[in-house]
């Protein structure tokens, strides 16, 4: 075990894990998104590469890799080879912030929060250069939206994690989890004591992650009845599979974080049995709970419009969650005021 | 609201005397045939009109808004190639929303110079419809702003509902 | 919450110069429907010319009709619109009846309406997920075509093909309806039912897409008029035009149905007016099932057909608005002019002046309200 401490090591465990686990992830998650839609369209799904389908997500990246990365004439070849990468870093770097178990995080930060939200709003700017790049007219309206769309998204989602900043008083992901041992009803999301607008907190959340990850019913930028297929319009091949795997990726980061800030983490739910690989067990249950939970939201409610998109943010989320802000200090300062006069 | 099909009647009838009294002059000198209205109703049952309106190149304008004012709808424009007679038919159809109502305009031109003057300004759908008859029988509506092929290949010159058009 | 329309494009000050692009839609774009192109002048999202570039399919059926027997054109009517087979091939034979005065026995009507309401409901099927693909909900279409399904399965068993359907004869049928048709058929009537109900729970109900129709793409009952919109588009503009009322044919005199209008004339009247219409298609179905006799399906039709001199119309309500047959003959056994006069061409036609100003995703949902099939259009 005393090799693991040495630092390097440590890193390029940690390094390859994580590649490892995102490509897993990502790689599977389009076969359960596939699956998933044709459950909930009563049809098999793919079954045909290997048991019951399970071999389809490599024969998908055989076929992506096996073709030509085109370059359309017209386009700014550096950008345009460069925002696969740039899509695909962001979420690599946030998740090495996620705590899996009390034990197992890839590096551990006291502000891990603050990094995890720095890097993940880089993605919006691959996303942007991807579509500009191309010259394309669907991808550049493609990418409009997805900037006023992201800048739209930001802003409630942060508010409503300086909310939770205020009840925990920690950028620790580690300490967050830590403050809600003891099961079910010490999560962030049920701590009404606190704030009794604690769920509604979540499903702000969870809007917001949906959204920043261009998710159904938000998923603007790649709106294949409008714009054909929105920023990655002119990619095929890997240059595709690359955008498309990094939403997946992008969803396991959003669905952890959700998992790490409001249920708990690596916490049980029943305040026993929440240590070690337990602990990891537990995480990656909520984490594909909530996964779940996105995937079914997409096969199940259209698009919709972008101004009403827009509009939720700025007219609905915005004032609710600032609302919970002002709630939060407020319910937080009464005791010391109450204490202070009587 | 609805017209009944004696009014109908009168206002094509109508169309006859305009146009004995020429508003302004130049406008008589358009039409190459003789200016005569033919109203005729016709059994639905058999004919699947009611209507059937002869009428002259130059009133099919005044034809189509006698049907707009008795609040008929565009149904169709085409064409007929009567190649023995060395004339072309152009045919008007006209459906009523609110009433059971259908009436049928007529008018020919002379197979050589076919052209006739658009009703799109009182009809915008007619656009279409004559752009299309344009491809099919090369008959020219003036008036209408995109006379270019439509259905047919965009540098298609032929008009294959032509009776004498050869593949 | 603001409409759409309070909105106007930003950094519009004054008369500042106005940048505008030109986009290309189609012919292939997966909101087309087929091979329709769209040319958009567009001012950042917001559209200020649509002109639709039609004829990509084009095949010209009526130059077809000019040289080949009144009978061996009937097959290409049901080419016209895949969609709606029935109705294009009753509009042709009734044409064709109706010009040569053949009576057709009263089973073989009844069979017809039967025949063509489950068309129309079969294709109102593909529309209604046609439309919620092109809204980005991609489940509804599935249960449209498993629904569907049964509905061509029966046809199927009845004339052989399941989407070009030749099952109309002059005078009559090509075969007798049997009962397990009939049985079926009536099952079908009970099991569509709850399924249009849960239909309604789910998606008509569902507050996105009510967002995304309510308001959508206006058009007004003149404009209709103006372009000679029918069906549908027309009936969502308030007005009862149904060609099975205003130009009766076949049996449909002698059944109740109600004729679903609303008069906001958005994109959401007439999704409504279509999904009411499956409803009232299986009211239909149920009373000629209870109504129809036994006879013959077949009447007398001459060996060697020849249509007298002249002209005749035939409309019928298709599943997209009025189909009418003009066809003219000069006395020969072969057409001397045949018109198809389709609905989607027509309601297609307002399409440039009904889009003006609107904002591309709500310009497309008005493209799938509009119920466009592209081989209807360019014939």
């Amino acid at each position: 075990m005393s090799f693991l401490q040495i630092e390097p090591v440590r890193i390029l465990l940690y390094l390859v894990g994580i590649c490892a686990f995102v490509g897993a992830n990502a790689a599977y998650l389009v076969l359960a998104e596939r699956k998933g839609a044709g459950r909930i369209q009563r049809r098999p799904g793919p079954n045909e590469a290997g048991f019951g389908g399970i071999l389809q997500p490599v024969a998908d990246g055989i076929k992506l890799l096996a073709k030509q990365v085109m370059v359309p004439p017209g386009t700014d070849a550096l950008l345009f080879r460069a925002a696969p990468l740039m899509v695909m870093a962001p979420p690599l770097m946030c998740l090495a912030m996620i705590p899996f178990s009390d034990s197992i995080v890839a590096r551990h930060l006291n502000v891990g929060l603050l990094f995890v939200f720095s890097f993940g709003s880089i993605n919006v700017m691959a996303l942007m250069l991807g579509g500009w790049a191309s010259r394309n007219k669907f991808a550049i309206i493609s990418s409009a939206r997805v900037v006023s769309q992201n800048v739209a998204y930001e802003i409630p989602m942060l508010l409503v994690v300086i909310t939770l900043l205020m009840v925990t008083g920690t950028m620790d992901l580690n300490e967050i989890i830590h403050q809600q041992g003891g099961g079910i009803w010490h999560w962030n999301l049920f701590k009404v004591w606190v704030n009794p607008l604690m769920p509604v907190t979540f499903v702000i959340f969870f809007i917001c992650m949906l959204a920043e990850t261009n998710r159904a019913p938000f998923d603007m930028a790649e709106a294949e009845s409008e714009l054909v297929a929105g920023a990655f319009t002119e990619y095929g091949g890997m240059g595709f599979g690359v955008f498309f795997m990094a939403e997946y990726a992008n969803i396991v980061v959003g669905c952890s974080l959700a998992t790490v800030l409001f249920l708990g983490g690596w916490q049980s739910p029943i305040g026993v049995l929440s240590g070690g690989l337990w602990g990891a067990g537990w995480f990656l249950l909520k984490l594909y709970g909530l996964i779940f939970t996105v995937i079914w939201i997409r096969w199940t409610f259209p698009r919709t419009q972008f101004y009403s998109l827009l509009n939720l943010s700025w007219k609905i989320l915005i004032p609710i969650s600032l609302f919970t802000l002002l709630l939060t200090g407020a319910m937080m300062k009464l005791p010391v005021v109450y204490h202070q006069f009587f | 609201m609805n017209p009944t099909l004696e009014q109908l009647t009168e206002h094509f009838k109508g169309l006859t005397a305009a146009a004995a009294v020429p508003a302004d002059g130049p406008a008589e000198s358009v039409s190459p045939t003789p200016v005569l209205v033919v109203v005729q109703a016709v059994d639905f049952a058999l004919k699947g009109f009611h209507l059937d309106v002869a009428v002259g190149p130059a009133q099919v304008v005044a034809a189509a808004e006698v049907a707009d004012r008795a609040g008929f709808g565009i149904d169709s424009i085409t064409g007929v190639d009567w190649l023995a007679q060395n004339e072309m038919e152009v045919v008007y159809d006209f459906f009523h929303p609110t009433s059971p109502l259908r009436v049928v305009v007529r008018a020919r031109v002379p197979r050589g110079s076919p052209e006739l003057p658009t009703i799109g300004g009182v009809f915008p759908g007619a656009n279409w419809h004559e752009r299309e008859t344009h491809d099919f029988f090369g008959i020219r509506f003036t008036g209408n702003p995109n006379l270019k092929p439509f259905l047919l290949p965009e540098d298609a010159t032929f008009h294959p509902l032509l009776k004498d058009y050869k593949p | 919450m603001i409409a759409h329309k309070d909105l106007v494009p930003l950094g519009r000050v004054g008369d500042s110069p106005q940048e505008t692009f030109v986009l290309n839609l189609g012919p292939q774009h997966p909101a087309a429907h087929g091979v329709l192109r769209v040319l958009l002048t567009m001012d950042g999202e917001w559209i200020q010319r649509a002109e639709p570039i039609i004829g990509y399919i084009h095949r010209m059926h009526e130059k077809m009709g000019e040289n080949r027997t009144w009978a061996k054109f009937l097959p290409n009517t049901s080419r016209i619109d895949y969609l709606s087979a029935m109705h294009y091939t009753h509009a042709f034979v009734g044409a064709v009846e109706r010009a040569a005065k053949i009576e057709v026995p009263l089973r073989a009507e009844y069979a017809r309406v039967i025949t063509s309401e489950l068309n129309r409901i079969s294709s109102h099927m593909v529309w209604w997920g046609a439309l919620l693909l092109d809204l980005g909900g991609f489940t509804p279409i599935l249960y449209a075509f498993d629904d569907r399904e049964k509905i061509l399965d029966l046809l199927e068993a009845l004339c052989g093909a399941r989407l070009t359907y030749c099952y109309y004869r002059f005078g009559g049928l090509y075969n007798d309806v049997d009962d397990a048709f009939l049985k079926g058929t009536r099952d079908f009537v009970a099991h569509l039912r709850p399924r249009l109900k849960m239909y309604r729970d789910l998606v008509t109900d569902n507050i996105i897409l009510r967002k995304r129709l309510t308001g959508i793409g206006p058009i007004s009952a003149d404009l209709c008029r103006r372009y000679g919109a029918t069906g549908p588009v027309i009936r969502g503009a308030g007005v009862a035009y149904d060609v099975r009322r205003a130009e009766p044919y076949s049996v449909y005199p002698k059944l109740d149905f109600k004729i679903p209008t609303y008069s906001e004339a958005d994109s959401m009247a007439r999704y409504l007016v279509r999904m009411d219409e499956m409803e009232e298609s299986l009211h239909i179905i149920e009373q000629a099932l209870d109504q129809i006799p036994t006879g013959p399906f077949l009447g007398k039709v001459p060996r060697v057909l020849k249509l007298p001199v002249g002209d005749t119309c035939y409309a019928v309500e298709a599943a997209r608005g009025r189909f009418m047959v003009r066809i003219v003959s000069d006395g020969k056994e072969i057409p001397y002019r045949v018109k198809l006069r389709t609905p989607s061409f027509s309601n297609l036609s307002l399409y440039e002046e009904a889009s003006k100003g609107m904002i591309l995703p709500d310009a497309l949902a008005m493209m799938g309200s509009l119920d466009l099939v592209i081989p209807d259009i360019d014939r």
